[in-house]
């Protein structure tokens, strides 16, 4: 046990290019037994900026996250990455490439510095580099990461992530369980990352977060894709993303800025 | 009958369960049915082993009997794992395996160094121990595995999706739910002799053996049963972790949903 096993074989990564969307869903549709999650979503992800999928809760918001990096396969249709299909990809080779933030803060059984080195990633100094990088002191390398606060552990959480040197990061709902000044810091880290070039995938049910940090948006609404398109474009429809949202069904106005649900 | 026990001793020591049966009602717990059809129960499963045990013993029968029974026995052990614990697909046929691979490693070390000679009189009475107990700890390890999957999905996928491949990303799961399974027998183990006697010892002092005998063969089974146990157990737990995850390192639908 324990054991590193690479035996899934898979083609090549694609090399990142700007002009190509980095994730495309085609036709897909995702089921769990009778209950249908997500169906006929047609959506591109263009390959920089901050990307921000708005839905109510149960729209399907989180199963999208989880088909970027074949945490799950769709019922049906084909999950792009840069092109390529991504069941012919490696597909640990495509989660190193797709870094991905939980809702919840998951730290695991441990000090900071082995959280970190979950990423396979292990040198201190680059767990130093990392912990300064997600704004937390160094001096916390060595501390049981069960002991920090909820936006602590969440930046661990993207420290260990931002280790593997990912080519795109995909956050669901990352800020849903922090408080205010620890939302605001993670979508400044998250920003961040896009200025060093790694395009964000942000799932969100926050219309406030939407304005504070999307380039472009997607609404999805039961299940399938309402609009989108840039964020400047999305805001300018008629009645804004709100009409956009209550179009979606009769819960589908976004919760107002100060709740925070925990489950999305 | 040529044992201590005759049958008018059976009829008497049925005395005991009556006298549980009167607390039961005084008490009014209600179980008076039940410790009555537990005891018949008992009754009619031990005079079968009775009767199928003195088919196989006879004289002259060939061993091939016995290791036919070794193999019922395997075989309705692994459906009773299944049972209970429903959910895991295909657990009864793995772990009905692993039994099997079990007895094989056991038995062949206490019959290859000779510590029983191999007739049917041993063949029986050390698989079925052997298969008694570690069926117990096999549910106790499905369970615990279940259990931790479901508790720590999150955990598990977050591993995932630091690319870590599912055998890495189960390993620390499946090496509390092994723990979790081997204490007890490890406690039994430490705690043999002081806080109680086991049943094998019981019944070879009872039978008449001298206690020196007594004490060596219920050593070697404590032994076969802990070998047993950690050998059963850890061939589950692999192959727990095929059934739970996907070739593409994906937790299996039928977990992932469980929320």
């Amino acid at each position: 046990m324990g054991a590193v096993d690479r035996r899934e074989a898979g083609a090549d990564l694609p090399r990142p290019n700007a002009s190509q969307p980095v994730f495309s869903f085609e036709g897909v549709g995702v089921s769990f037994g009778e209950a249908r999650v997500l169906h006929a979503l047609d959506v591109a992800v263009p390959a920089s900026g901050v990307t921000v999928v708005l839905g109510r809760s149960g729209s399907g918001k989180s199963t999208l996250t989880r088909l970027c990096n074949r945490l799950l396969d769709p019922t049906s249709g084909v999950v792009r990455f840069r092109g390529v299909d991504v069941t012919e990809l490696d597909v640990l080779a495509l989660r190193r490439a797709v870094g991905m933030v939980f809702q919840r803060p998951t730290v695991f059984v441990g000090s900071v510095a082995d959280n970190l080195a979950a990423s396979g990633v292990v040198d201190r100094a680059s767990h130093v580099r990392m912990l300064g990088r997600v704004g937390l002191d160094p001096g916390l390398l060595d501390q049981d990461a069960a002991t920090l606060s909820g936006g602590e552990s969440q930046r661990v959480c993207l420290g260990r992530t931002l280790l593997m040197r990912p080519q795109v990061l995909v956050a669901d709902e990352p800020t849903a369980s922090l408080d205010e000044p620890a939302t605001r810091e993670l979508e400044v880290l998250a920003c961040a990352a896009v200025a060093d070039g790694v395009p964000v995938l942000w799932v969100t049910h926050d219309l406030a977060q939407f304005d504070r940090i999307a380039d472009h948006g997607v609404v999805l609404g039961d299940g399938t894709v309402i609009a989108s398109g840039s964020a400047t474009r999305l805001r300018a429809a008629p009645g804004g993303i709100d009409a956009l949202l209550r179009a979606a069904g009769p819960d589908a106005a976004p919760n107002d800025l100060g709740s925070r649900p925990a489950e999305g | 009958m040529d044992g201590p026990v005759q049958v008018l001793g059976v009829a008497a020591s049925g005395l005991l369960v009556a006298l549980a049966v009167a607390l039961s009602a005084w008490a009014g717990l209600g179980l008076q049915r039940s410790l009555v059809g537990a005891a018949l129960r008992a009754l009619v499963q031990l005079a079968l082993l009775g009767l199928v045990l003195t088919a196989i013993l006879a004289p002259g029968r060939p061993m091939a009997l016995s290791w036919l029974w070794v193999g019922v026995m395997i075989g309705f052990a692994g459906w009773t794992v299944h049972r209970r614990v429903p959910s895991v697909p295909r657990l009864g046929w793995l772990s009905a395996a692993a039994f099997t691979a079990a007895a094989a490693v056991t038995l062949g070390v206490l019959f290859g160094a000779r510590v029983f000679p191999v007739d049917a009189t041993t063949i029986v009475p050390l698989a079925g121990l052997m298969i008694g107990n570690t069926m117990t700890a096999t549910v106790l390890l499905s369970r615990r595995v279940l259990a931790e999957f479901t508790d720590k999905r999150l955990e598990i996928e977050a591993r995932l999706a630091l690319a870590q491949p599912s055998t890495q990303a189960a390993s620390p799961y499946l090496r509390e739910a092994l723990r979790t399974a081997l204490i007890p027998q490890i406690e039994t183990t430490k705690a043999v002799g002081i806080i109680f006697l086991p049943g094998a010892m019981v019944g070879l002092l009872l039978a008449g053996t001298s206690p020196i005998q007594a004490v060596q063969v219920q050593l070697v089974v404590m032994y076969l049963i802990l070998g047993s146990v950690a050998v059963t157990t850890t061939i589950v737990a692999l192959g727990l972790r095929r059934t739970l995850f996907t070739p593409a390192h994906q937790m299996r639908a039928t977990l992932a949903s469980t929320q």
